[in-house]
């Protein structure tokens, strides 16, 4: 049998990105010929951040739930039955989970609003910044016209524009509109982090806080520097520039660690949604106590498994099997009703002995959305 | 002189089914206007026997083992929280996995949310929203000292077995001193209906 070494191959993989990332900058510099050398130290950051988050990426992926998850995802998706529609899925969850961020604004208006503000600034902002620095994308004069600018990509003329067009302005502020949108989507994450108790309860300063002051620092210096040579004809340039650098860099290098990891873990839930589709329209797992339906089979066998290799030993001699085959609502009900046979005996209490046939299924007391089941997903979780 | 340690206690047998619980937990700030607590009818059509049922919060949580985005974390008092905002993936796999059938799927925000033991009250010495309403004291927030006082033919347990799986948990359910129990078979009311007591209306003489 193959002995796994989860660390060696994450660090195979680190490697792999890292170097590749490498190789994709010299190369598309143009063998460095248009690689800006002042910023060399946000090329290293960037290449240890890389190699940093490929690491984690890879030992998450490593774990018996997520590695079970990843391969059902790409299995559910790539399903030649379903290939089509779950090719239209991407694209209408891609626009309406990842660009508007819709699940956000379901778990919260002012949570969505500098949510919102915040990924669109750093989106923005990666977009401009990253291949400015790796060299991908450089601006010469065109030659004969001092009045023009040429836009080129991994050395590759795209197009000419006026210097002092509309468009330049603003293309050349982009930095500052995305420095914008993060300062407000911070100053609104930190407006509710202050003043929401729940938030205030369970918020802790290096996965809730940190990022805010980072992503704020960043925003705030990079505005300092365009404030600094448009009216202050460069005053303390080269500190504010020195104070940008080591907040971008502080940043990159905390990303495989803290909050931002998030970024990369999120699309997962794409395979989720795959997962839960196919599982729908699959066979369905009935609980072998009331017999109602309650999730996919596949879902349950999946569990099973997962719990196994995690070293959970739930199951049950006789026909039950595996306790994961008894619905939620079972549960809930079984425990209950194992305590009061303990009190049988004790204190008159008594089960009812005049019914034969299968114990039927609890019921919420009020059914009510948000009071009983939370959605659409609860209520068939939950036998509605 | 040392600190009161609080500790949560269920005793679902005292359960009256007022749903004062299920109005209270809405109210806390972690999950604002929606409740994380099942109350439910065991057998409605027999008896009026509820299910009050909370996070058991777990040494070991399966949930968060089970979780693949890494989103259910314990704090150091040993409350498991409610899934990390940022990570859930609401893949489902926690709400199928809980033996204690606790965690709730809240759909259109992809997101797992269950009981987080009011943790913005608890964290301060308050009592759960829930455990602040309940008239019957099914949910009971307060000392060890407290509990075996009034109480005193009850003891709490907080080992449950689910086929060869012992779990223990931070939340305690009370059962019967004289029973001394080592731990609650889950398992043992699989075939078990609801409680009471059988009434006969002689209303025809077959």
């Amino acid at each position: 049998m193959v002995k796994r070494h989860p660390v060696r191959k994450a660090i195979l993989w680190g490697c792999i990105t890292t170097i590749s990332l490498a190789i994709m900058i010299a190369v598309g510099s143009r063998e460095l010929a248009h690689f800006d050398a002042a910023l060399v130290a946000y090329t290293f950051a960037t290449l240890f951040a890389t190699f940093g988050i490929t690491y984690r990426y890879t030992m998450w992926l490593q774990r018996p739930p997520t590695a079970m998850y990843w391969k059902r995802g790409w299995q559910m998706f790539f399903k030649p039955q379903r290939l089509l529609t779950n090719m239209r899925n991407l694209f209408t969850r891609t626009s309406s989970d990842f660009a508007a961020n819709r699940f956000i604004w379901k778990r919260g208006k002012l949570r969505w609003l500098a949510h919102w503000f915040i990924m669109w600034g750093c989106i923005v902002a990666v977009a401009i910044t990253f291949p400015l620095v790796f060299g991908w994308l450089h601006f010469a004069s065109v030659p004969g016209s001092l009045d023009s600018y040429r836009a080129y990509l991994f050395g590759f003329a795209l197009f000419d524009f006026p210097v002092d067009s509309i468009f330049a302005f603003l293309m050349f502020h982009g930095l500052v509109w995305s420095s914008f949108a993060v300062i407000f989507g911070v100053m609104l994450a930190m407006w509710r982090r202050m003043r929401d108790h729940g938030a205030a309860s369970v918020q802790q300063f290096v996965e809730d806080i940190l990022p805010l002051i980072l992503l704020f620092a960043i925003s705030v210096t990079g505005v300092m520097l365009t404030a600094s040579y448009t009216w202050m004809r460069g005053y303390a340039f080269d500190f504010i520039a020195i104070l940008h650098a080591i907040t971008v860099i502080f940043t990159l290098l905390y990303m495989p660690f803290g909050k931002f990891f998030h970024i990369f873990q999120r699309p997962a839930q794409l395979g989720a949604t795959f997962y839960k589709d196919a599982g729908a329209t699959s066979e369905q797992a009935h609980c072998r106590r009331c017999g109602e339906a309650y999730s996919s089979r596949m879902h349950v066998e999946d569990l099973i498994s997962v719990q196994k290799q995690l070293g959970f030993r739930y199951e049950v001699a006789g026909e039950v099997e595996h306790y994961q085959w008894i619905c939620p609502p079972c549960r809930r009900a079984m425990f209950v009703l194992a305590q009061t046979k303990q009190w049988q005996g004790n204190f008159g209490d008594q089960m009812f002995s005049s019914m034969h046939e299968q114990p039927a299924a609890p019921r919420f007391g009020n059914p009510v959305i948000s009071e009983g089941p939370l959605g659409h997903e609860d209520q068939a979780n939950l036998h509605f | 002189m040392p600190e009161a340690q609080y500790e949560f206690f269920i005793d679902p047998s005292r359960c009256i089914g007022c749903q004062s619980c299920v109005q209270a937990c809405s109210e806390c700030d972690t999950h604002k206007g929606q409740a994380m607590i099942h109350l439910e009818f065991v057998n409605r059509h027999y008896s009026t026997q509820t299910a009050p049922v909370v996070c058991m919060h777990c040494d070991s949580p399966t949930c968060a083992e089970v979780c693949p985005a890494d989103a259910i974390k314990k704090t150091p008092d040993g409350v498991v929280q409610t899934a990390r905002k940022p990570r859930c993936i609401a893949c489902n796999n926690c709400v199928l996995a809980c033996p204690f059938g606790v965690p709730k799927m809240n759909s259109g925000a992809e997101l797992m949310m269950k009981c987080d033991m009011c943790y913005d009250r608890t964290s301060i010495g308050k009592a759960p929203m829930c455990a602040s309403v309940c008239p019957s004291g099914a949910l009971y927030y307060g000392t060890r000292e407290q509990i075996e006082a009034q109480r005193p033919r009850s003891m709490p347990i907080n080992q449950f077995q689910f086929g060869q799986q012992t779990i223990s948990t931070k939340v305690h359910m009370m059962v019967p001193r004289t029973a001394q129990p080592e731990h609650i078979d889950v398992l043992s009311a699989m075939h078990d209906h609801t409680s009471g007591h059988d009434i006969f209306l002689m209303m025809h003489d077959e």
